[in-house]
Protein backbone atom coordinates (compact mmCIF):
# COMPACT_ATOMS: atom_id res chain seq x y z
CA UNK A 1 0.00 0.00 0.00
CA UNK A 2 2.67 2.26 -0.13
CA UNK A 3 1.27 4.12 -3.03
CA UNK A 4 -1.91 4.71 -1.79
CA UNK A 5 -1.58 8.49 -1.34
CA UNK A 6 -5.25 9.20 -0.18
CA UNK A 7 -4.93 6.35 2.18
CA UNK A 8 -1.74 7.12 3.64
CA UNK A 9 -3.29 11.22 4.34
CA UNK A 10 -5.84 9.31 6.56
CA UNK A 11 -3.60 7.10 8.02
CA UNK A 12 -2.06 10.15 9.20
CA UNK A 13 -4.56 12.02 10.55
CA UNK A 14 -6.65 9.18 11.86
CA UNK A 15 -3.76 7.63 14.14
CA UNK A 16 -3.65 10.61 16.63
CA UNK A 17 -7.32 10.41 16.98
CA UNK A 18 -7.26 6.51 17.39
CA UNK A 19 -4.56 6.98 20.17
CA UNK A 20 -6.32 9.95 22.05
CA UNK A 21 -9.50 8.09 21.96
CA UNK A 22 -7.85 5.34 23.51
CA UNK A 23 -6.02 7.49 26.00
CA UNK A 24 -10.05 8.53 26.78
CA UNK A 25 -10.79 5.17 27.34
CA UNK A 26 -7.97 4.65 29.77
CA UNK A 27 -8.52 7.61 31.99
CA UNK A 28 -12.17 7.84 31.74
CA UNK A 29 -12.70 4.14 32.92
CA UNK A 30 -13.82 4.80 36.72
CA UNK A 31 -16.76 7.13 35.08
CA UNK A 32 -17.81 5.26 31.57
CA UNK A 33 -17.45 2.17 29.90
CA UNK A 34 -13.72 0.77 29.21
CA UNK A 35 -10.40 0.60 31.51
CA UNK A 36 -6.63 -0.43 30.56
CA UNK A 37 -7.56 -3.56 28.67
CA UNK A 38 -9.65 -1.89 26.21
CA UNK A 39 -7.60 1.31 26.06
CA UNK A 40 -4.56 -0.93 25.43
CA UNK A 41 -6.05 -2.82 22.57
CA UNK A 42 -7.62 0.60 20.99
CA UNK A 43 -3.69 2.17 21.28
CA UNK A 44 -2.79 -1.35 19.84
CA UNK A 45 -4.87 -0.63 17.34
CA UNK A 46 -3.54 2.78 16.15
CA UNK A 47 0.22 1.37 15.49
CA UNK A 48 -1.53 -2.05 13.90
CA UNK A 49 -3.19 0.82 11.50
CA UNK A 50 -0.09 2.75 10.92
CA UNK A 51 1.83 -0.56 10.24
CA UNK A 52 -0.65 -1.75 7.85
CA UNK A 53 -0.39 1.53 5.66
CA UNK A 54 3.40 2.68 6.14
CA UNK A 55 4.84 -1.35 6.26
CA UNK A 56 6.25 -2.92 9.30
CA UNK A 57 9.54 -1.61 9.06
CA UNK A 58 8.21 1.77 9.76
CA UNK A 59 6.62 1.45 12.40
CA UNK A 60 9.69 -0.81 14.16
CA UNK A 61 11.70 2.43 13.88
CA UNK A 62 8.85 4.20 15.68
CA UNK A 63 8.49 1.64 18.25
CA UNK A 64 11.40 -1.03 18.12
CA UNK A 65 10.60 -4.55 19.80
CA UNK A 66 12.70 -4.58 22.33
CA UNK A 67 10.74 -1.22 23.64
CA UNK A 68 7.48 -3.00 23.37
CA UNK A 69 9.27 -6.39 25.91
CA UNK A 70 10.32 -3.43 28.37
CA UNK A 71 7.06 -1.81 28.29
CA UNK A 72 5.00 -5.19 28.57
CA UNK A 73 7.25 -6.38 31.72
CA UNK A 74 6.82 -2.78 32.89
CA UNK A 75 3.16 -2.78 33.00
CA UNK A 76 3.17 -6.11 35.18
CA UNK A 77 5.69 -4.45 37.29
CA UNK A 78 3.54 -1.88 37.81
CA UNK A 79 0.67 -3.18 38.95
CA UNK A 80 2.49 -5.66 41.31
CA UNK A 81 4.30 -2.68 42.71
CA UNK A 82 1.36 -0.83 43.67
CA UNK A 83 0.30 -3.92 45.73
CA UNK A 84 4.08 -4.03 46.93
CA UNK A 85 4.12 -0.71 48.11
CA UNK A 86 0.36 -0.71 49.85
CA UNK A 87 2.15 -3.88 51.64
CA UNK A 88 4.94 -1.26 52.92
CA UNK A 89 3.10 1.20 53.99
CA UNK A 90 1.17 -0.92 56.49
CA UNK A 91 -2.33 -2.22 54.50
CA UNK A 92 -3.01 -4.91 52.93
CA UNK A 93 -1.74 -6.50 49.18
CA UNK A 94 -3.67 -4.24 46.65
CA UNK A 95 -5.29 -1.95 49.59
CA UNK A 96 -5.78 1.09 47.73
CA UNK A 97 -6.86 2.97 50.94
CA UNK A 98 -3.54 3.36 52.79
CA UNK A 99 -2.19 5.06 49.16
CA UNK A 100 -3.31 8.86 50.23
CA UNK A 101 -4.77 10.57 53.50
CA UNK A 102 -8.26 10.05 52.85
CA UNK A 103 -9.38 6.34 51.63
CA UNK A 104 -11.65 8.08 48.89
CA UNK A 105 -8.39 9.60 47.01
CA UNK A 106 -6.55 7.00 47.80
CA UNK A 107 -8.92 4.18 45.76
CA UNK A 108 -8.80 6.92 43.17
CA UNK A 109 -5.00 6.75 42.88
CA UNK A 110 -4.84 2.94 43.28
CA UNK A 111 -7.69 2.21 40.23
CA UNK A 112 -6.23 5.12 38.11
CA UNK A 113 -2.16 3.92 38.48
CA UNK A 114 -3.26 -0.22 38.43
CA UNK A 115 -5.36 0.86 34.91
CA UNK A 116 -2.47 2.34 33.68
CA UNK A 117 -0.25 -1.05 34.13
CA UNK A 118 -3.03 -2.73 32.11
CA UNK A 119 -3.40 -0.83 29.54
CA UNK A 120 0.18 -0.35 28.95
CA UNK A 121 0.63 -4.35 29.33
CA UNK A 122 -2.07 -5.25 26.31
CA UNK A 123 -0.93 -2.87 24.41
CA UNK A 124 2.61 -3.84 24.05
CA UNK A 125 1.86 -7.63 24.09
CA UNK A 126 -0.54 -7.29 20.91
CA UNK A 127 1.17 -4.89 19.63
CA UNK A 128 4.88 -7.42 20.28
CA UNK A 129 1.95 -10.71 18.94
CA UNK A 130 1.15 -8.20 15.78
CA UNK A 131 4.76 -7.47 14.92
CA UNK A 132 5.74 -11.51 15.51
CA UNK A 133 3.33 -12.18 13.62
CA UNK A 134 3.84 -9.68 10.64
CA UNK A 135 7.55 -9.88 10.97
CA UNK A 136 7.34 -14.22 9.81
CA UNK A 137 6.34 -13.36 6.53
CA UNK A 138 9.11 -10.92 5.39
CA UNK A 139 12.28 -12.92 4.92
CA UNK B 1 -40.64 -3.69 22.31
CA UNK B 2 -37.93 -2.22 20.28
CA UNK B 3 -35.58 -4.28 22.56
CA UNK B 4 -37.21 -7.03 21.51
CA UNK B 5 -36.98 -6.58 17.75
CA UNK B 6 -33.48 -5.51 17.98
CA UNK B 7 -32.48 -8.38 19.56
CA UNK B 8 -34.65 -10.93 16.88
CA UNK B 9 -32.93 -8.68 13.68
CA UNK B 10 -28.97 -9.73 15.79
CA UNK B 11 -29.87 -12.75 16.42
CA UNK B 12 -30.81 -13.31 13.08
CA UNK B 13 -27.94 -11.74 11.94
CA UNK B 14 -25.66 -13.86 13.90
CA UNK B 15 -27.57 -16.90 12.78
CA UNK B 16 -27.16 -16.22 9.12
CA UNK B 17 -23.33 -15.14 9.66
CA UNK B 18 -22.98 -18.46 11.09
CA UNK B 19 -24.26 -20.67 8.47
CA UNK B 20 -22.90 -18.37 5.99
CA UNK B 21 -19.24 -19.13 7.82
CA UNK B 22 -20.17 -22.85 7.43
CA UNK B 23 -20.76 -22.65 4.35
CA UNK B 24 -17.69 -20.57 3.33
CA UNK B 25 -15.23 -22.80 1.69
CA UNK B 26 -12.67 -19.24 1.69
CA UNK B 27 -10.11 -18.26 4.44
CA UNK B 28 -10.21 -14.49 4.18
CA UNK B 29 -13.93 -14.56 3.89
CA UNK B 30 -14.76 -16.72 6.38
CA UNK B 31 -12.04 -14.67 8.59
CA UNK B 32 -14.15 -11.05 7.36
CA UNK B 33 -17.46 -13.20 8.51
CA UNK B 34 -15.69 -13.45 11.95
CA UNK B 35 -15.25 -10.20 12.45
CA UNK B 36 -18.99 -9.29 11.47
CA UNK B 37 -19.76 -12.14 13.87
CA UNK B 38 -18.38 -10.30 16.92
CA UNK B 39 -19.67 -6.80 16.09
CA UNK B 40 -23.05 -8.45 16.06
CA UNK B 41 -22.41 -10.16 19.30
CA UNK B 42 -21.07 -6.65 20.53
CA UNK B 43 -24.55 -4.96 19.81
CA UNK B 44 -26.33 -8.01 21.72
CA UNK B 45 -23.95 -6.85 24.54
CA UNK B 46 -24.98 -3.30 24.08
CA UNK B 47 -29.17 -4.33 24.05
CA UNK B 48 -28.16 -6.23 27.25
CA UNK B 49 -26.50 -2.77 29.05
CA UNK B 50 -23.32 -4.71 29.11
CA UNK B 51 -21.65 -1.59 27.37
CA UNK B 52 -17.57 -2.99 28.80
CA UNK B 53 -18.07 -6.12 27.28
CA UNK B 54 -19.57 -4.85 24.31
CA UNK B 55 -16.61 -2.36 24.38
CA UNK B 56 -14.16 -5.56 24.43
CA UNK B 57 -15.95 -7.73 22.08
CA UNK B 58 -15.90 -4.87 19.54
CA UNK B 59 -12.43 -4.38 20.20
CA UNK B 60 -10.53 -7.50 20.65
CA UNK B 61 -12.92 -9.90 18.53
CA UNK B 62 -14.20 -7.56 15.53
CA UNK B 63 -10.70 -5.68 15.84
CA UNK B 64 -7.38 -7.47 16.59
CA UNK B 65 -8.43 -10.97 16.18
CA UNK B 66 -9.39 -10.20 12.50
CA UNK B 67 -6.27 -8.54 11.73
CA UNK B 68 -4.16 -11.10 13.75
CA UNK B 69 -6.12 -13.81 11.72
CA UNK B 70 -5.39 -12.14 8.92
CA UNK B 71 -1.69 -11.58 9.09
CA UNK B 72 -1.42 -15.64 9.77
CA UNK B 73 -3.50 -15.92 6.83
CA UNK B 74 -0.57 -13.81 4.90
CA UNK B 75 1.93 -16.36 6.55
CA UNK B 76 -0.31 -19.71 5.37
CA UNK B 77 -1.89 -19.02 2.24
CA UNK B 78 -5.33 -18.08 1.07
CA UNK B 79 -5.60 -22.10 0.09
CA UNK B 80 -9.77 -23.30 -0.16
CA UNK B 81 -10.50 -26.20 1.31
CA UNK B 82 -12.62 -28.57 -1.08
CA UNK B 83 -16.15 -28.92 -0.07
CA UNK B 84 -16.47 -32.89 1.15
CA UNK B 85 -18.08 -35.00 -1.09
CA UNK B 86 -20.13 -37.52 1.39
CA UNK B 87 -23.03 -35.95 3.72
CA UNK B 88 -22.14 -35.96 8.00
CA UNK B 89 -25.08 -37.78 8.64
CA UNK B 90 -23.75 -38.59 12.29
CA UNK B 91 -22.12 -35.48 13.21
CA UNK B 92 -25.18 -33.58 12.26
CA UNK B 93 -27.34 -35.93 14.82
CA UNK B 94 -25.21 -35.37 17.17
CA UNK B 95 -24.99 -31.82 16.89
CA UNK B 96 -29.06 -31.25 17.17
CA UNK B 97 -29.33 -34.43 19.90
CA UNK B 98 -26.88 -31.77 21.91
CA UNK B 99 -28.53 -28.73 21.04
CA UNK B 100 -31.83 -30.06 21.71
CA UNK B 101 -30.29 -30.64 25.08
CA UNK B 102 -29.27 -27.24 25.31
CA UNK B 103 -32.07 -25.57 24.58
CA UNK B 104 -33.97 -27.69 27.09
CA UNK B 105 -31.41 -26.46 30.08
CA UNK B 106 -31.90 -23.16 29.32
CA UNK B 107 -35.83 -23.71 30.05
CA UNK B 108 -34.41 -24.04 33.83
CA UNK B 109 -32.18 -21.06 33.94
CA UNK B 110 -33.69 -17.84 35.81
CA UNK B 111 -35.03 -15.47 33.11
CA UNK B 112 -32.67 -12.18 31.72
CA UNK B 113 -32.29 -9.47 34.59
CA UNK B 114 -34.01 -11.64 37.05
CA UNK B 115 -33.92 -9.94 40.60
CA UNK B 116 -34.22 -13.36 42.65
CA UNK B 117 -31.57 -15.19 40.34
CA UNK B 118 -28.67 -16.48 42.30
CA UNK B 119 -26.14 -14.05 40.40
CA UNK B 120 -27.97 -11.12 41.30
CA UNK B 121 -28.93 -12.01 45.03
CA UNK B 122 -25.06 -13.40 46.67
CA UNK B 123 -22.59 -10.47 46.78
CA UNK B 124 -24.16 -7.98 43.55
CA UNK B 125 -26.43 -5.90 45.82
CA UNK B 126 -23.28 -5.39 48.14
CA UNK B 127 -21.51 -4.16 44.74
CA UNK B 128 -24.84 -2.17 44.14
CA UNK B 129 -24.92 -0.35 47.56
CA UNK B 130 -21.49 0.46 48.55
CA UNK B 131 -19.36 0.38 45.99
CA UNK B 132 -19.48 4.48 45.59
CA UNK B 133 -18.45 4.73 48.96
CA UNK B 134 -15.97 2.03 49.23
CA UNK B 135 -14.27 2.90 45.98
CA UNK B 136 -15.50 6.53 44.72
CA UNK B 137 -16.06 4.98 40.78
CA UNK B 138 -19.33 5.75 39.61
CA UNK B 139 -18.51 2.56 37.05
CA UNK B 140 -19.14 -0.20 39.29
CA UNK B 141 -17.64 -2.56 36.51
CA UNK B 142 -14.43 -0.53 37.13
CA UNK B 143 -14.95 -0.79 41.14
CA UNK B 144 -15.33 -4.49 40.89
CA UNK B 145 -12.51 -5.37 38.57
CA UNK B 146 -9.63 -2.73 39.76
CA UNK B 147 -10.39 -3.00 43.26
CA UNK B 148 -12.52 -5.39 44.74
CA UNK B 149 -11.31 -8.13 42.70
CA UNK B 150 -8.07 -6.71 42.36
CA UNK B 151 -6.17 -9.61 42.66
CA UNK B 152 -8.00 -11.62 39.67
CA UNK B 153 -6.90 -8.47 37.48
CA UNK B 154 -3.34 -9.05 38.24
CA UNK B 155 -3.47 -12.75 37.52
CA UNK B 156 -5.53 -11.46 34.08
CA UNK B 157 -2.32 -9.24 33.15
CA UNK B 158 0.11 -12.02 34.15
CA UNK B 159 -1.97 -14.25 32.11
CA UNK B 160 -1.71 -11.88 28.85
CA UNK B 161 2.02 -10.98 29.76
CA UNK B 162 2.48 -14.96 29.61
CA UNK B 163 0.77 -15.47 26.42
CA UNK B 164 2.98 -12.21 24.83
CA UNK B 165 6.11 -14.22 26.11
CA UNK B 166 4.65 -17.34 24.72
CA UNK B 167 4.31 -15.97 20.97
CA UNK B 168 7.51 -14.12 21.37
CA UNK B 169 9.28 -17.31 22.42
CA UNK B 170 7.87 -19.54 19.92
CA UNK B 171 7.73 -17.38 16.49
CA UNK B 172 8.76 -13.86 17.51
CA UNK B 173 12.69 -14.71 18.22
CA UNK B 174 15.10 -11.65 18.40
CA UNK B 175 18.07 -13.62 17.11
CA UNK B 176 16.50 -14.87 14.01
CA UNK B 177 15.01 -10.86 13.09
CA UNK B 178 18.71 -9.83 13.85
CA UNK B 179 20.16 -12.14 11.52
CA UNK B 180 17.53 -11.22 9.01
CA UNK B 181 18.67 -7.48 9.18
CA UNK B 182 22.44 -8.59 8.80
CA UNK B 183 21.22 -10.13 5.39
CA UNK B 184 19.27 -7.64 4.14
CA UNK B 185 22.35 -4.78 4.21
Amino acid sequence: MKHNLILRVIAKYLFPVIALFAFYVQFHGDYGPGGGFQAGVILSVAFIFYALVFGLKTTEEILPPYVLRILASCGVLIYAGVGVVTLLIGGNFLDYNRLALNPAAGQHIGILVIELGVGITVSSVMLMIFYAFAGRGRS
Amino acid sequence: MIDTLIDITLLAFLAITALAIIRMRNLFVIIMLFGLFSLHSAGLFVVMDAADVAFTEAAVGAGISTVLMLATLALTGNHEEKRPAHHARLPLLVVLVTGAALVYGTYDIPSFGDPASPAQTHIAPYYIAHSMEDTHAPNIVTAILASYRGYDTLGEVTVIFTAGIGVMLLIGGRLMRKYKHEDER
